[in-house]
């Protein structure tokens, strides 16, 4: 991919991050780096397509450390959790072998799996020795009569947030408008109701919690087109242009997807979000609202009157156990805020949210939900986390897995919010299992167990390490938390 | 002595290899105070980091030189001296690992070059030995990184001396990659036995066994062999060698003092057991214990017990090789036949794998060659779940990743003990899945079952 394509991905105007500084595309610091590849990124939006053969194109590195790797479920073919793989050897790169070598990987995998389609990742090594394999791709599609989609997204091209874009962008070039919708059959619809169709951009389905969402849908006679990607099939990709309007449900990640779908074929997009009650009747809300079907209104109406009565009600016994409890949320991006919206919910305090990869839009969400007194962490480093914890006097920290055992080392109460959780939060009834969870761990007799010291040592468990040396993540070159309220606060003062 | 074969095929499908830097990051990973660095785009380190996040259920220190698109195009040399300064002024590392990964060798890296500039513009960290290792991503396999670091942090810590035997009662332990946490404080329980002190290198069962310390956070590893140690390994009375891959790190360490060692490929199963035991107990000049003769006397009774589930049991195998052949050899000796052999990569111990042929290949190719050998049961990672289930067999998970069972990455396989609770994992497998034979319902008899007619129970299936 050329420098300038890379920056023309970069400069989203869809995106409110893209008037200010890029704070999210600045140049990763050696040494002191978290987080994914542009490959890593690319693969996560659109590994879910459940019956596409994904193919990495690079050494083994890229797919054999991450393969079979996520939470993300289907509910038919099984075949995107086959991980593939060129493999390059030494002999192939330096005789120039790759190319052959990915176009006969390729036919392999349409002889053994027959795929509805092949996605062909690049990566680094391939990329810097210049494999071509945009006409890779080409030529293997028109040999064989298999769409095969090249996904230019070597790891030094970026961040995981731009390999999102490249995914989309991927997919908006070579597939999104390639098909019309299947009709669907007379048996389908319910008497009376006019079909609408919708898509629903950067939903992964993790643990299957897109099955909380689908039933409402099906009652409401809202068709699903295209999930990008959560359990979705190649041909549901294909025919997205024909929605009448776009979610975007996981941060912007992929909003030049909403944005190019609106600007070819004039399908309006919002962001919305499934975590918590407020927001999942919101999001229902906003899809009527722009269809603008008077009905359809009236019908969802309905629905979120009965659902917010049924599931505030079965949360009430709940309740008195949570409320109160403070919470240290600690995710980038949208969940930032869609998941302040679920513990407010539950009447719990939301003491800090993280906003590392949060857009400036995003940030404006949390203060209006938070209020004055919002918190904003922007330190990735496991020191400051657990400091701010320690400071804002916590009771809980929600973040993603990479934090997991960091907190669990420090002894607190934690609860999984990203990819790879095993557990389904999305809905109304999400919201039940969000709660169970939040209780499982908030009540856990073990933090007591494992505070205390041995009956037969004075000394103190748990105590913070600064003086032990700092994790290289944590930025020093910027304030950890720039408080957006509550300007006395610094959590590297703290401890 | 097995056949190897090689798969010419384009694609791996389903990979059984992990990456060498993964495999040179898990032996730092063993140093106390240890920060492996890879050098590459941040990509390679992610993923090697939930990776071993994912096995170990630990946080896993890990640090990238962060190419981006420019450093890859021009030149990359300035991330790594930044890289090493930023991560030795941070987290205060008592060694680092500099790994290189595909990306870095394919453009072209000296990292002993850079390691010098580093160390000419930084003295100030002087202190902290930094082993640099080549370990490009399209040679070898996480096993053969991890060799390479070894010999990298022996190389980069122990001093050319000729003190071998000062300390009598030393013996240092050069430690493979298909050893668990579990399986080191076994090792060392068991030197200690005879009066010995070992010195474990790398020492994962000091750092990744999984215990709570009373800091609540360190930038670095929370344990494994203090650095401080590694000047002492030229002062012991013996070196053994565990694992096949290790023996370029033994010669090296043979090389630089001097001490004697004796090699193992494996601890798994009754002769390797005994081999150890009478090494220890020549090397201590002291009795067989009693209570490892106790232990020893266990696993026999067990070896009698459950030969009816391992004898002619069809075994097929996925590993990296010295687990391939440690496993293989253990279950040989116990009546199993290995009818299906694969290995990510090659190596000189395939060859002594007791099977008549190893594959160098992915899970797909062991699935084929299960199911062309009736495999019954299936050993390897989580990785393999997919694929026991396609084949219909039970897995029994060993190696890594261990992503879907809890206490796999610390599990005890090899010594007398170890050896035994293998034994009865494995067995229990078997009986929990063994297959009834149909019931047959003769037409000539007349009865009136009424439990006949419920669909379980007139077909053939497991209990």
């Amino acid at each position: 991919m050329k420098a300038s394509d890379i920056a023309a991905l970069l400069d989203e105007p869809a995106c409110a991050h893209n008037k200010k500084e890029k704070s999210g595309c600045a140049r990763p610091k050696p040494g002191a780096s978290a987080g994914g590849c542009a490959f890593d990124g690319a693969q996560i939006a659109l590994l879910p397509i459940a019956d596409v053969a994904h193919v990495v194109h690079g050494p083994i590195a890229c797919a054999g450390n991450s393969w079979d790797n996520r939470g993300t479920r289907s509910s038919g073919p099984t075949l995107y959790r086959i991980g593939m793989t060129t493999d390059l050897s030494e002999q192939d790169i330096i005789m120039g072998r790759g190319e052959k070598r990915l176009f006969h990987g390729i036919k392999q995998a349409i002889d053994r799996y027959s795929p509805a389609a092949v996605f062909v990742y690049n990566t680094c090594v391939p990329a810097l020795i210049g494999d071509d394999i945009e006409s890779v791709c080409k030529a293997a599609a028109e040999r064989w009569g298999v769409p095969v989609v090249p996904v230019d997204s070597a790891g030094f091209y970026g961040t995981k947030n731009l390999g999102n874009r490249i995914a989309g962008e991927a997919m908006f070039k070579h597939v999104i408008g390639t098909r019309e919708p299947d009709p669907l059959p007379a048996d389908a619809v319910p008497p009376g109701i006019a079909v609408h169709s919708i898509n629903l951009i950067g939903e992964y389905n993790i643990a299957g919690e897109l099955w909380h969402v689908l039933p409402l849908f099906d009652e409401l006679g809202i068709r699903v087109l295209c999930t990008l990607s959560g359990d979705a099939r190649f041909h549901e990709v294909q025919t997205m242009h024909r929605a009448e309007v776009s979610m975007l449900v996981c941060a912007k990640a992929m909003v030049n997807v909403a944005r190019k779908i609106e600007e070819n074929w004039g399908v309006p997009w919002f962001e919305g979000s499934f975590y918590g009650i407020t927001d999942t009747s919101q999001a229902l809300r906003d899809i009527a609202r722009i269809i603008n079907d008077p009905d359809l209104i009236a019908r969802t109406e309905a629905v979120i009157v009965r659902e917010e009565a049924r599931v505030r009600a079965e949360l009430e016994v709940w309740r008195p156990r949570l409320e109160g409890k403070r919470v240290l949320l600690f995710t980038g991006g949208v969940k930032s805020w869609s998941v302040v919206s679920a513990l407010q919910d539950l009447g719990m305090n939301v003491v800090a949210s993280g906003t590392k990869k949060s857009t400036e839009e995003d940030k404006a969400r949390i203060l209006e939900l938070m209020g004055d007194k919002a918190v904003m962490l922007k330190s990735e480093g496991a020191r400051d986390l657990l400091n701010a914890v320690y400071e804002l006097k916590a009771d809980i920290l929600i973040a993603g897995g990479r934090n997991l055992y960091t907190a669990l080392k420090a002894r607190l109460p934690f609860l999984d919010i990203n990819q790879e959780r095993e557990f389904a939060y999305a809905g109304y009834d999400g919201m039940k299992e969000l709660v169970r969870q939040l209780a499982l761990t908030l009540e856990s007799p073990v933090w007591e167990a494992v505070r205390r010291p041995a009956p037969w040592s004075a000394k103190a468990m748990v105590v913070a390490g600064p003086e032990m040396g700092d994790s290289p993540d944590a930025e020093d070159d910027e304030p950890a938390a720039p408080a957006v309220g509550d300007a006395g606060f610094d959590p590297l003062a703290a401890a | 002595m097995a056949e190897i074969v090689r798969h010419p095929k384009a694609l791996a499908v389903n990979p059984l290899k992990s990456s060498a830097p993964a495999g040179a990051a898990l032996a730092c990973l063993g140093i106390n105070r240890g920060m492996p660095l890879f050098h590459g785009s941040q990509g390679c380190t992610a993923f090697a980091k939930v990776f071993f996040v994912r096995h170990f259920r630990e946080p896993i220190p890990l640090q990238t030189t962060a190419m981006d698109q420019v450093a890859t195009v021009m030149s990359a040399d300035e991330n790594v001296v930044q890289a090493l300064a930023t991560v030795c002024g941070k987290s205060k590392p008592a060694l680092v690992t500099l790994a290189t990964t595909a990306l870095a060798e394919t453009q072209g890296t000296d990292i002993a070059r850079l390691l010098k500039e580093f160390r000419a513009q930084h003295p100030e960290f002087d202190h902290i030995p930094v082993a640099a290792v080549n370990t490009p991503d399209f040679t070898g396999c996480l096993e053969s990184g991890y060799a390479a670091a070894v010999k990298g942090i022996l190389d980069a810590a122990v001093p050319e001396t000729r003190h071998a035997g000062k300390r009598k009662k030393q013996v240092n332990l050069l430690l493979g990659s298909h050893l668990t946490s579990g399986d080191v404080e076994a090792i060392k329980d068991w030197v200690e036995a005879f009066g010995l002190r070992p010195l474990a290198v790398p020492d994962l069962a000091d750092s990744l066994d999984g215990h709570l310390i009373s800091e609540d956070f360190l930038p670095v590893t929370l344990g494994g062999t203090p650095v401080g140690e590694l000047a002492t390994l030229g002062e012991a009375a013996a070196t053994i060698v565990l694992g096949r891959s290790l023996h370029p790190a033994a010669d090296l360490l043979a090389e630089r003092t001097g001490v004697p060692d004796w090699r193992f490929d494996g601890l798994m199963g009754l002769d390797a057991c005994d081999r150890f035991t009478a090494l220890l107990a020549e090397l201590s000049g002291q009795k067989v214990p009693e209570k490892i003769e106790r232990q020893r006397a266990q696993l026999q009774d067990t070896m009698v017990d459950t030969h009816f589930m391992t004898g002619l049991r069809r075994v097929g195998i996925a590993a990296d090789p010295d687990l391939l052949h440690q496993l293989a050899t253990w279950l040989a000796g116990m009546g199993s036949e290995i009818v299906a052999a694969v290995a990510p990569a090659k190596s000189a111990v395939l060859a002594d794998v007791p099977a008549a042929s190893v594959h160098v290949g992915d899970l797909e190719d062991l699935e084929d060659l299960a199911r062309a050998g009736a495999a019954e049961l299936v050993l390897g990672s989580s990785h393999a779940a997919a694929t026991a289930e396609r084949l219909g067999v039970p897995l029994l998970r060993a190696g890594m990743p261990q992503y879907d069972y809890i206490g796999g990455h610390c599990k005890t396989w090899v010594g007398y003990r170890g050896t035994r609770q293998a034994l009865f994992d494995l067995a229990n497998l078997v009986v929990h899945n063994h297959e009834h034979i149909a019931p047959y319902r003769a037409r000539l008899l007349v009865r009136d079952d009424r439990e006949a007619s419920q669909p379980q129970a007139a077909a053939g299936g497991r209990h």
